[in-house]
């Protein structure tokens, strides 16, 4: 069926002649077929959202509708992958079209000549349900690709293949009980903008582990939790966003660049395929997977590119992995939805946002979760989504920060006056909260210690207490604290500047694990405690402050070996025990 | 042979509508040409299957609707390149106005350019010595990267600017340089600031310069700076020439947007500007940067006046979030007599972690600004106390970073605009300023640098 173009406006196409045309399906438009997607019908005409620059086309011109929703592909050759926000192999695209991307360009998002190696898991007769899974792929070093029944298949295995193939041959027939026989191949499709089913959705129980000391210790984030980090721009929303793709013990990660910088995606490949991930002893990239559609390229696909992200998040949680989505950013992606809906001139809400901004949020973010999943055998799977919020002039009111803010679990507030003081990751304990601390203590008491918890909340009262001497010091001066009131004050800034501050550039300090993080904290709550009781005793305060070890415990953070922890700790009571005898 | 219409319907502002027209494209050049031969251009905003919507790109006055001819070139918006474009001036739409003759085009390039696919970038990592401590030391800026400098009425940017341009260098390296220089609504005045410099300096050979005055169409500002970065462009990634890009006043350019998006009754963001002016301006400062085996590169310098120093405006706001830092100006440090009144604190340079260090700067390089970061914010927290509760309520420990913040600003920052410092002297100053302080204080600088260099 075609249609005729009537009006261009930017990235929003009216065309006539599309009475059969279906809401939210892909159109090809005029002759250098650029991909659109309807997203308004009237009549027998429909508004179509283009993904590809639409300079010097005209009405006219014809548009096609393709009968079926905007789509990714899913299968062997998405893991080290870089694709826009509708699914387009940039790396590819390079490759055969150079530097730039123009209008028009069309490549396939997996390569369909490769071969894979496919090694079925079951055999002929075996009765297979959808989402079970009948062979894999070792997709590269560490990820075993795990080929599943499509949605809507069922029935017994008719024939099942062993060898390499593309990813279009079959490898396995399956016979329903109607007797119609379907063909599978290692390729399939899911419209993006639909969630994949799954069993049941669970709980989270067990933490996401970053390495980042604030993260873990203060603010922490189940596996298939979510979470927003807000900040004004230079806060260090990238660099945490980075932090927590490269650290995390996430099977799978999947960065969205949405509407951003150029150069970061750069970085992201760079510093990916470089860094050794210390589990696996393999390149970073090779579990991740990139959507880059950067703030020059259109808008529209902007808006696409969350969905496609999250869709092939989906794709390896069915396969029973933790996969941890980044978006960053979702302000530029509601902008991209706001420009859409100003040029439908639909009636705005709040800002000139559409009125549906925060179900078009809600719905992104329970995409997440930790569910179980489809298929004769019980599986588990988790995504873990992170979504950076950029409000404009670091103003917290406005609407993609509080509608992000009701429904996430776990808000990383940035402050810029941490940023000026270089104290990075500037997440400001005073704002930022996880919901799911108190779920997790009992992951905590097991599998790192059972005195872990009481230093967190030991931790955080001081840092609560030195936010409420810092009133009273700004108001009559640091003299006028008592001598417990000061080594509050001195603790605190010990736990900021030993503890919660960590540099992402410099390699010994980049991740902490778990235990090395409660080593520290347990230095710094010992000196705090030993230096209590020494105040009652008569110590004085300045001999108590310029006692050696405090230099030792500054540079715990970039200690990596559990025996040296325990050299300090002794070395801390001796210098307590040795000034009470002298 | 293009069609011609006679059937402008109206004018309003910026936007010109004609009727009864087919075949027209979006975002296809326009070119009106009244009964007296003289010509203007504009741009399809709208493409209606009757109608066109026209962006004018020059003013509206005597304009004459009825008697006025349209055609539609079918094509966007281009720009006449060549090497022979290197020391000369033209306006805001590329026509020369140095006097000189048209030059011979090697290329005719569309000025909206096209997006850079971000596989085939280069990660910026070329450390630019630019002499001005403030920022080779703290914020450092490398080739390929967009670095705005945030400044407001009255404060010295200009010749911020003009000191880069001027001392910009790389280590060791011989390569072509250029400088592109947009021009986009400023005052006379402050254009010729910038020529004379070019002149005495004898940069204006390597310079190409497009100049939209404040007296010039409002309108065409919109395509100004676009104009700049395709000759930029051409220079770096068809010529091999590392350019540098400095574009002034990204203020005058945002208005410009304003003013048409309000022409066409658009719904406004925030303080009137339209929500998709993060989109535009991204369009502008993303085509900086570096290209997989080409050897030139762009780095740009926009300018842009905060009104009423407001870093949260729309314009700065938006700025900071598409380009890689900023370098931002303070009043109170201007008025202190801090020249370049530099505010370190606030300013940023996202991609100096991976232009400094061993081999490329020195490996102390990382440790010390942090350091100088931290301790000037310390200092600066401490005066403030001081000011409340008088010096005599702070420690010993209190009174020596006041004191290095008193310092830092007077040496480090307030060199002044000729002073062209190397890296060496940067870093030199900094150790020379924190050796104020105990070495148990810095915490954030290695061991073995506190060895090596305080301790020497």
């Amino acid at each position: 069926m075609k249609g005729k173009i009537i009006k261009v406006s930017g990235p929003l196409i009216i065309a006539e002649g599309m009475s059969d045309a279906k809401m939210f399906d892909l159109a090809y438009v005029s002759d250098k077929k650029l991909i659109g997607e309807i997203i308004e019908l009237k009549k027998d005409k429909a508004s179509i959202q283009v993904y590809e620059d639409t300079s010097l086309i005209g009405p006219g011109e014809e548009v096609v509708s393709a009968n079926m929703p905007l789509s990714t592909e899913l299968g062997p050759g998405l893991i080290g992958g870089i694709f826009d926000g509708i699914g387009r192999p940039l790396k590819a695209l390079y490759s055969q079209y150079g530097n730039h991307i123009d209008k028009g360009l069309k490549v396939d998002p997996l390569d369909r000549q490769k071969k894979w190696k496919f090694e079925p898991l079951k055999k002929v007769g075996d009765i297979v349900k959808s989402g079970d899974i009948i062979g894999v792929v070792q997709e590269n070093e560490i990820i075993e690709h795990r080929i599943m029944i499509p949605f809507g298949i069922e029935g017994k295995i008719n024939k099942i293949f062993d060898g390499a193939f593309s990813v279009e041959e079959t490898i396995a027939l399956i016979k329903n009980e109607s007797g119609i026989e379907f063909k599978i191949s290692m390729l399939s499709h899911w419209p993006v903008r639909k969630g994949r089913p799954y069993a049941q959705k669970k709980a989270p129980y067990a933490p996401l582990v970053t390495g980042q000391r604030v993260i873990d210790t203060l603010f922490p984030i189940a596996k298939g939790g979510v979470a927003a980090v807000p900040g004004p721009f230079g806060s260090g929303k990238t660099v945490v966003q980075h932090q927590i793709a490269k650290w995390a013990d996430a099977d799978i990660v999947v960065y969205i660049g949405c509407g951003e910088r150029g150069n970061e995606i750069t970085d992201v490949l760079n510093e990916f395929t470089k860094l050794i991930d210390p589990k696996t002893g393999h390149s970073l990239m090779n579990r991740t997977v990139l959507i880059a559609n950067t703030s020059d390229m259109p808008v529209a696909a902007r808006e696409a590119s969350i969905y496609t992200g999250i869709t092939i998040a989906e794709y390896f949680r069915d396969m029973g992995y933790n996969v941890a989505v980044m978006a960053d950013s979702t302000s530029r992606w509601a902008e991209a939805l706001r420009e859409m809906c100003a040029r439908l001139e639909e009636m705005p809400g709040d800002e000139g946002y559409p009125a549906y901004l925060s179900s078009r949020l809600s719905e992104f973010y329970e995409r997440a979760g930790v569910v179980d999943l489809l298929g004769s055998e019980k599986r588990q799977g988790s995504i873990t989504a992170i979504g950076a919020v950029s409000p404009p002039g670091g103003d917290m009111s406005e609407p993609v920060v509080q509608s992000t803010m009701r429904i996430i679990k776990v808000f990383w507030g940035l402050s810029a006056s941490l940023a000026y003081k270089r104290h990075f990751p500037a997440i400001d304990w005073n704002t930022s909260y996880s919901l799911y601390s108190d779920r997790l203590n009992s992951w905590y008491d097991k599998n790192v210690d059972p005195l872990f918890n009481d230093l967190k909340y030991i931790t955080a009262n001081l840092l609560h207490e030195e936010t409420r001497l810092l009133e009273i010091v700004r108001f009559v001066g640091m003299d006028a604290l008592s001598p417990k009131d000061r080594l509050t004050m001195e603790t605190a800034k010990s736990i900021r500047e030993d503890f919660l501050h960590q540099n992402a550039f410099f390699d010994a300090d980049s991740f902490t694990s778990l235990d090395c993080q409660f080593n520290i904290l347990k230095l710094i709550i010992e000196f705090y405690k030993l230096g209590q009781n020494a105040l009652e005793n008569g110590m004085d305060i300045e001999k108590l402050l310029n006692l050696d070890i405090r230099n030792k415990i500054a540079r715990a953070k970039i200690i990596k070996k559990l025996s040296e922890f325990d050299e300090t700790m002794i070395e801390l009571r001796k210098q307590f025990k040795g000034d009470f005898d002298a | 042979m293009h069609k011609e219409y006679k059937t402008i319907a109206n004018v309003a502002g910026p936007l010109m509508l004609v009727e009864g027209v087919s075949g027209i494209k979006y975002n296809e050049l326009v070119e009106i040409e009244q009964e007296n031969g003289e010509k203007r251009k504009g741009k399809v905003l709208e493409a209606h299957k009757d109608y066109a919507l026209v962006q004018l790109f020059d003013s509206n006055r005597g304009l004459k609707i009825s008697s006025s001819k349209v055609r539609f070139l079918g094509r966007g918006q281009e720009l006449d390149v060549s090497m022979d474009m290197l020391g000369r001036v033209f306006n805001g739409m590329g026509k020369p106005i140095d006097g000189g003759a048209n030059i011979i085009p090697d290329k005719r390039l569309d000025i909206n350019g096209t997006p850079i696919n971000p596989y085939a970038r280069d990660y910026p990592d070329e450390f630019i010595q630019t002499g001005v401590s403030a920022i080779d030391g703290l914020n450092t800026l490398v080739r390929g990267q967009k670095l705005p400098i945030f400044s407001a009425s009255g404060l010295p940017h200009a010749n911020l600017a003009a000191q880069i341009a001027r001392q910009a260098a790389v280590k060791n390296s011989d390569d072509d340089f250029a400088v592109v220089f947009a021009a986009v609504g400023i005052t006379h005045e402050e254009a010729d600031f910038f020529i004379s410099d070019f002149n005495k300096t004898g940069a204006i050979e390597r310079a190409v310069l497009f100049v939209n005055l404040a007296s010039d169409p409002a309108i065409e500002r919109i395509a100004t700076p676009r104009m700049a970065l395709t000759a930029a462009e051409f220079l770096a990634f068809e010529k091999g020439m590392h350019v540098l890009v400095i574009i002034t006043d990204i203020t005058n350019y945002a208005e410009a947007l304003r003013e048409v998006s309000a022409a066409r009754k658009e719904v406004p963001g925030r303080r009137g500007y339209p929500g998709y002016m993060y989109t535009d301006l991204a369009s502008l400062y993303e085509r900086a940067g570096k290209i997989k085996g080409k050897r030139g590169s762009i780095t740009q310098i926009p300018i842009l006046t905060m009104p009423e120093d407001d870093k949260t405006h729309p314009i700065p706001d938006l700025t900071g979030y598409i380009t890689e830092g900023q370098i931002i100006l303070s009043r109170q440090l201007h008025q202190q007599g801090v020249t370049p009144p530099i505010d370190v604190l606030p300013s940023l340079s996202r991609l100096k972690d991976k232009g400094i260090g061993d081999k490329k700067t020195r490996e102390d390089h990382a440790d010390t600004m942090n350091q100088l970061f931290s301790a000037y914010a310390t200092g600066k927290d401490n005066k403030e106390l001081a000011a409340i509760l008088g010096e005599a309520a702070l420690t010993e420990l209190d009174r020596k970073y006041a004191r290095f913040a008193e310092e830092f600003e007077k040496q480090y920052i307030g060199q002044g605009f000729n002073l062209n410092r190397s890296i060496e002297d940067t870093l030199e100053l900094g150790w020379n300023l924190m050796k104020m302080l105990p070495a148990s204080e810095l915490k954030r600088v290695k061991e073995q640098f506190i060895e090596k260099y305080y301790r020497k």
